[in-house]
């Protein structure tokens, strides 16, 4: 058996992509990997409260300069897309936070003059609750860049299992890390203006990125309707749709995922791990 | 100059719905959308565009067939792993270059690549200035600093007093870009532990580059325990308390017409109008609204 990854996301934040994620992975009948990868704010574990047992630190590395071989020729801070280094005569000065580890100045220093340091960036935190294997990231306070810490996530799948992602809001970066390699994208909504705008620009990310996706609409009410009407004419199945509910929103407000709140959702989140494990079936015969 | 950032941690907590109605309660302000990737404050207001311009990022590298022995030191180099097979995926390269330096056939050049597009609009409220970034782009943080500096330039050729800025959620790079050297930030949050969770991440930001904070609890009735809880940590980490905005079906209803609150006769506008006056006194402590 091969893994299914699944990616749960949305182009605005607050739709209920976290409740969704979690639910999924409550409602599987096998084992689930999850991984939070919403690393500036990470809060699937608050309902899925997993017991947290192992913690990693990521880190970049960054330039280090050797004054004593360096000749303040320049180069390096010429070199450096993203003005992380600045020389004057006789020092030369590195910004960390703007440092991208791209690797230029210490590959091309003439003088062989730059090693490395490594800057500490955020955690990984791992651990576990019932059948599900949990792994979180957590962006440190005042850095700018997640990427790195997504990505290490990722390296963190095991071959054979169901695998739940849960995505940061957005359309840049941080989400491609996050959806690349995925075998499908669910993305949650809310029938609003809001809602349809930003759906349709995580879409184009999708659709960027080749991947098979689906739409669940969430806090579902009768009086927008364009929402399902660009699900048809983009060919987007809608897998689910979740009403809006007060009941809903009280349980996840003191961190009860909708599940639990109302079991009978259990069924409903089923046949949409079951839809999507059979059109990624599908996709793999159909394409070797 | 006084700038106001909202923002919110968390995405979802009625942030733009709540700008937008600040908007409509003063006159001389630019608004600016700093949430390039999924911006929405325009939908509230109805823009009319007068200027678009395009944004670039930093050019990407494209590798010329013709020119490349197939040697692969690129890709052993790209610590992005964005080349494969000597064919660059456009979404993985961050635009460092590295590989074009290093290239020995000189195969690799790095080409302009437009990442998004910035506006200056009209509104009934006022000039709004907001972007859109491509989708899978990056440099988020970079097109929300040239909307800013855009909003700042817009404003003082007008003479405007205020800028009043939606911000992005999270806390990365696009949030950093958007608090630098802002006048006031509010965050607005909602009674879950979800909220509360990123609101303490938020604080932590702002207090970590020096931006002084105020908080204000939307929906606040959903859970009145976790409200209470959210004004304990203001009380503690001395920020001050913007006030309370109770749950509303009209907000919904409001945003799925693309009408903000204050246009919709809703039951909370006397709760918004109050924040926004504990906001206002706070931003300009020694003038009347
Ligand atoms: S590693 Fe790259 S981004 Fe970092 S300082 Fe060196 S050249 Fe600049
Ligand atoms: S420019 Fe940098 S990131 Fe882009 S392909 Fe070359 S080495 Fe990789």
């Amino acid at each position: 058996m091969e893994n299914t990854i699944i990616t749960i996301a949305s182009g605005k934040g607050g739709t209920g992509k976290t409740t969704v994620a979690s639910c999924l992975a409550m409602s599987a009948r096998q084992t689930v990997q999850f991984l939070d990868c919403d690393v500036e704010e990470p809060n699937a574990h608050i309902f899925l409260k997993p017991r947290l047992t192992r913690e990693e630190a990521v880190s970049l590395d960054i330039p280090h300069v050797d004054h004593n071989k360096c000749s303040f020729c320049g180069r390096c801070a010429e070199i450096c897309m993203f003005n992380a280094l600045a020389v004057l005569a006789d020092e030369v000065l590195t910004f960390p936070e703007l440092c991208h580890s791209c690797g230029g100045c210490w590959t091309l220093c003439p003088e062989k003059a730059i090693t490395t340091n490594r800057r500490e960036i955020g955690l990984i935190k791992s651990g576990s609750a019932e059948n599900i294997h949990f792994t979180q990231g957590e962006l440190q306070v005042g850095t700018a860049t997640s990427p790195p810490i997504i990505k290490a996530m990722k390296k963190t799948i095991q071959k054979n299992s169901l695998v739940i992602i849960d995505a940061p809001p957005g359309t840049s970066c941080p989400v491609v890390e996050t959806m690349e390699g995925s075998d499908f994208v669910l993305l949650v909504t809310e029938p609003t203006a809001m809602g349809l705008n930003d759906l349709a620009i995580a879409l184009q990310v999708v659709r960027v990125l080749d991947i098979p996706c689906g739409v669940i609409i969430n806090r579902g009410t009768d009086v927008y309707s364009k929402v399902e009407t660009f699900c048809r004419e983009n060919n987007l199945p809608v897998l689910m749709k979740i009403a809006v509910d007060r009941a809903i929103a009280e349980a996840y407000a003191m961190g009860i995922p909708a599940v639990e709140a109302k079991p009978e959702l259990r069924e409903d989140f089923r046949k949409v791990l079951n839809h999507i494990k059979g059109v990624t079936a599908g996709e793999r015969t159909c394409c070797h | 100059m006084k700038e106001l950032v909202v923002i919110s941690g968390k995405g979802g907590t009625g942030k733009t719905s709540i700008v937008a109605s600040f908007a409509s309660l003063l006159t001389n302000k630019v608004m600016v959308d700093c949430d390039v990737d999924a911006a929405n404050l325009h939908l509230l207001l109805s823009p009319k565009i007068e200027e678009r311009h395009q944004f670039y990022s930093l050019p990407k590298a494209m590798i010329n067939r013709e020119k490349c022995n197939g040697c692969g030191l690129c890709e052993d180099t790209c610590r992005f792993e964005a080349i494969k097979e000597s064919t660059v995926n456009p979404l993985g390269c961050e635009g460092c270059a590295v590989c074009s330096r290093i290239c020995p056939e000189n195969a690799i050049e790095m080409v302009d690549t437009v990442a998004g597009e910035w506006f200056k609009s009209n509104t009934t409220y006022g000039p709004l200035v907001h972007a859109r970034l491509g989708a899978a782009q990056e440099n988020s943080g970079k097109l929300v600093t040239m909307v800013r500096s855009q909003a700042a330039k817009t404003a003082k050729k007008l003479g405007y007093d205020y800028i009043i800025t939606d911000g992005p959620p999270g806390i990365g790079c696009p949030v950093i870009a958007s608090i630098g050297g802002a006048s006031l930030s509010l965050i607005i949050t909602e009674p879950s532990l979800s909220g509360i969770h990123d609101l303490e991440r938020t604080i932590d930001l702002l207090e970590f580059f020096g931006v002084p904070a105020m908080v204000c609890v939307n929906r606040w009735d959903i859970c009145p325990e976790n409200t209470e809880h959210i004004k304990e940590i203001c009380r503690k980490r001395k920020i001050p308390f913007a006030g309370k905005i109770a749950y509303d079906n009209m907000v919904m209803l409001a945003a799925s017409r693309g009408k903000s609150v204050v246009e919709m006769n809703s039951r909370i506008i006397d709760e918004i109008i109050k924040v926004w006056e504990k906001v206002f006194e706070v931003l300009c402590p020694n003038m009347k609204l």
